[in-house]
């Protein structure tokens, strides 16, 4: 272990060479941009498995009765897909691949905080997502509870929940070393001169999801520890003819999982903060304001999780407390909103494939948070409960926020981290045909909540067939979207056009170093004098 | 190798105190779920809790209180040796601690054995016969909490373990002495914990 080692400064990190060789050379590697592009391949993976048995959902309901699969098969595909989604993609998604890619190079860092930890954060999320893949090949049936794993039935079903259930766990334990690693990156990190108020919002958003990470995920840790107990030895809690109260079950629950929502969109409307500046060549409108309403959202969204529960057994007092809530939390969603178009107004807007991805983020995110408010709401919340509008609003939130931003920062950030420039017509052409699909597979959902569709089941009447039908067209016309959008980033990845520095003209600082960044990301650390920021547009 | 080296080179005590924090109020988080849990059902069963309580033995839980708090000063002491250069000394008293944690764990050990004896363990049908479903609970909770916090008990140990050969190999030294500190906080939450634990599943009546 001699320190003479030197890091040189122009070689890139993908061609760096280190001590080892090949794929060592990546799973062993401390380096966070590897890092990131560890998570980003992972997630890639399980995200077209997830998108795979969402077809396969969406094909069993294009006719009434049996199409494809049993009513069982159908529990398992839901129950699956809303696991990988939600656990392995959209919770650990954007901080696990941008986050660890650009937060060190963003506040002027060489890495974050703890390395080592880091790339142990890797192989728990590994670790976790083969438990829960186990779960569905080998056993006794794959698990069919639904992502929620509700008590009593995840104790009481015959099938393979326990792997399923260990997984999540072990996922959240990956989501809680992530967000610790970054705290303490950002308050010890940041360059000299860059103050709290001159980081960049990307970065703020990460801080804000970190905490909730951290606060929130132990609860749902325990809580599936607790239902695993149970399952193995039947300490009562959870199960009725012990004593114990499954209402509970769903507090404890959704105390994660709704903040958990929170740790999806954040990071996501951060992305979307530097976006849009830069596409409007203009200083980010509100600053202050993005920053204040992230960490209203990050703390009030703590204490709304009663809305999931209106119709399980609760008092008056607290439906019309969390319903309150709920409406609170709307606010500062707004706020964010209205800073971004009012960044765009009077801006030199570059109409580029990002900005594409953010303004239609914005358009979906709005129907997805407006649709929420129907729901927050105690009276209409009784009507559409369970039905497909659910559905339909959180795609719109979960997919459509979160999978939006992400596309969004793939295309705004994929020339720094590869190097290269991707071809934008076939970019354009992708975010065309995976927003109509996106569109045609989600609308028809909340009218068919609203007549009254349940969700969750794999048949439904006749009358219902018609929505059904545009729907799982939809999910057609978006898959081929998708698809369109990987290959032209796969292909640009090899041999797209090299990239400059800072080919948007983004003043963060990650467009201060090469484009893909050395290994040390820099070679001095950046200082911020007194008058710089990290929207300065003249 | 060369990667690593550098990390290395990158030593932030402050960092790596406010990660291990950080790393407590998640601890602290996990037994939380698990104090609501106990609450709500000490608040709708109180007459079967107060019954149950009488089964455990308050002297064991006593000395184990008491071992407890001895093992935290110990490692107190330890981190402070260790801040005057008194290297035999960190060692022994780390030793102590660890010896005390041991000491712990066969008493909690004879403690549930005597209960899965008298047909006391989560499951059991004596329990289900004999029982209320409020002393059910107890019992469920009283298993889950103190084998959770048993089971920190050992990952303390774990870290003490790891403290102590960086110790004897000179890796951790006063200048660079966070590991044993942090091992130090963790054993504090293990301690705290069982601050708790002890007056709500021994004491209260």
């Amino acid at each position: 272990m001699q320190a003479s080692s030197k890091i040189p400064t122009d070689v890139s990190y993908l061609e760096y060479k280190g001590k080892h060789k090949g794929l060592l050379s990546w799973i062993l590697s401390t380096d966070h941009k590897r890092i990131g592009l560890l998570y980003m391949y992972s997630m890639m993976t399980l995200f077209l498995i997830g998108v795979v048995l969402g077809l396969a959902m969406k094909f069993e309901l294009i006719a009434p009765g049996k199409t494809i699969m049993e009513a069982k098969d159908y529990n398992a595909v839901f129950t699956v897909h809303g696991v990988i989604m939600i656990f392995m993609i959209v919770v650990p998604g954007l901080p696990a691949v941008f986050g660890n890619f650009l937060l060190p190079i963003m506040i002027g860092a060489k890495d974050v905080a703890f390395p080592k930890l880091n790339l142990a954060s890797w192989y728990v999320y590994i670790a976790g997502a083969f438990l829960v893949i186990a779960s569905v090949l080998f056993g006794d049936g794959s698990p069919d509870t639904g992502w929620t794993f509700y008590a009593p039935y995840s104790f009481k079903t015959g099938t393979n929940m326990l792997p399923a259930i260990f997984g999540a766990f072990v996922l959240g334990f990956s989501s809680i070393l992530t967000g610790l690693n970054f705290i303490v990156t950002i308050h010890r990190l940041r360059a000299p001169g860059m103050t709290w108020t001159k980081m960049p919002l990307f970065p703020w958003t990460l801080y804000g999801t970190a905490w909730i990470q951290l606060l929130a995920t132990p609860i749902v840790g325990i809580t599936l520890v607790l239902v695993s107990l149970e399952r193995i030895f039947g300490i009562g809690v959870f199960d009725p003819a012990l004593g114990g109260d499954p209402i509970l079950y769903q507090h404890l629950f959704w105390i994660y999982s709704h903040p958990a929502v929170y740790i999806m969109i954040l990071p996501a409307m951060g992305a979307i903060s530097e976006i849009i500046p830069t596409f409007s060549q203009k200083h980010v409108f509100g600053y202050k304001a993005i920053v204040a309403s992230t960490l209203a959202i990050a703390f009030v969204g703590y204490f709304v999780w009663g809305h999931h529960m209106f119709t399980s057994g609760m008092s008056g007092t607290a439906q019309y407390t969390f319903s309150i809530l709920t409406f609170l939390v709307a606010i500062p969603s707004a706020i964010k909103v209205f800073n971004w178009i009012s960044t765009m107004y009077k801006g030199s807007i570059n109409v580029q494939t990002p900005f594409y991805w953010a303004v239609s983020f914005i358009f979906v995110f709005m129907i997805g948070g407006l649709s929420g408010l129907v729901l927050g709401a105690l009276a209409t919340n009784v009507y559409v409960h369970d039905t497909a509008f659910v559905v339909a609003h959180f795609h719109f939130i979960v997919f459509g926020g979160v999978g939006f931003a992400f596309f969004g920062a793939i295309h705004y950030w994929f020339p720094k981290m590869f190097g290269r420039m991707y071809d934008s017509t076939w970019a354009n052409a992708g975010w065309l045909i995976f927003t109509i699909g996106f569109l045609t597979l989600y609308s028809p959902m909340f009218y068919l909540g609203m007549q009254g569709m349940p969700r969750r089941y794999y048949d439904y009447l006749e009358e219902f067939h018609a929505a059904n039908i545009l729907s799982t067209m939809g999910s057609w016309v978006m898959t081929l979207g998708l698809v369109i959008i990987l290959i032209n980033l796969f292909r640009s990845a090899k041999s797209g056009a090299i990239a400059p520095k800072d080919p948007w003209n983004g003043k963060t600082l990650e467009w201060t170093v090469p484009s893909p960044p050395p290994v040390e990301n820099y070679e001095e650390i950046p200082v911020y004098g007194e008058k710089d920021g990290p929207y300065e547009y003249k | 190798m060369s990667q690593v080296i550098h990390h290395d080179e990158h030593y932030d005590p402050e960092g790596s105190k406010i990660g291990m924090w950080l790393f407590i109020f998640t601890e602290l988080l996990l037994f939380g779920g698990l104090f609501i849990v106990y609450s709500v059902y000490r608040y709708l069963n109180q007459d079967a809790f107060h019954l149950a309580a009488e089964e455990l033995n308050t002297t064991v839980g006593a000395i184990n209180t008491v071992i407890l708090l001895i093992s935290s000063m110990t490692i107190a002491m330890s981190t402070t040796a260790l801040q005057k250069k008194q290297k035999a000394t960190t060692i022994v008293l780390l030793e102590i601690t660890f010896m005390l944690a041991l000491v712990f764990l066969i008493n909690k050990y004879f403690e549930w054995g005597i209960k899965f004896d008298h047909g006391i363990f989560p499951g059991s049908e004596y329990m289900k016969e004999e029982m209320s479903q409020g002393e059910i609970l107890f019992f469920g909770l009283y298993f889950v909490m103190t084998g959770l916090h048993a089971l920190h008990i050992i990952v303390g140990m774990v870290i003490m373990g790891f403290a102590l050969a960086r110790i004897k190999n000179g890796t951790v030294h006063e200048n660079r002495p966070s590991l044993l500190e942090n091992a130090g906080l963790y054993w504090h939450l293990v301690d705290l914990i069982w601050i708790f634990l002890f007056p709500l599943f021994y004491l209260i009546h």
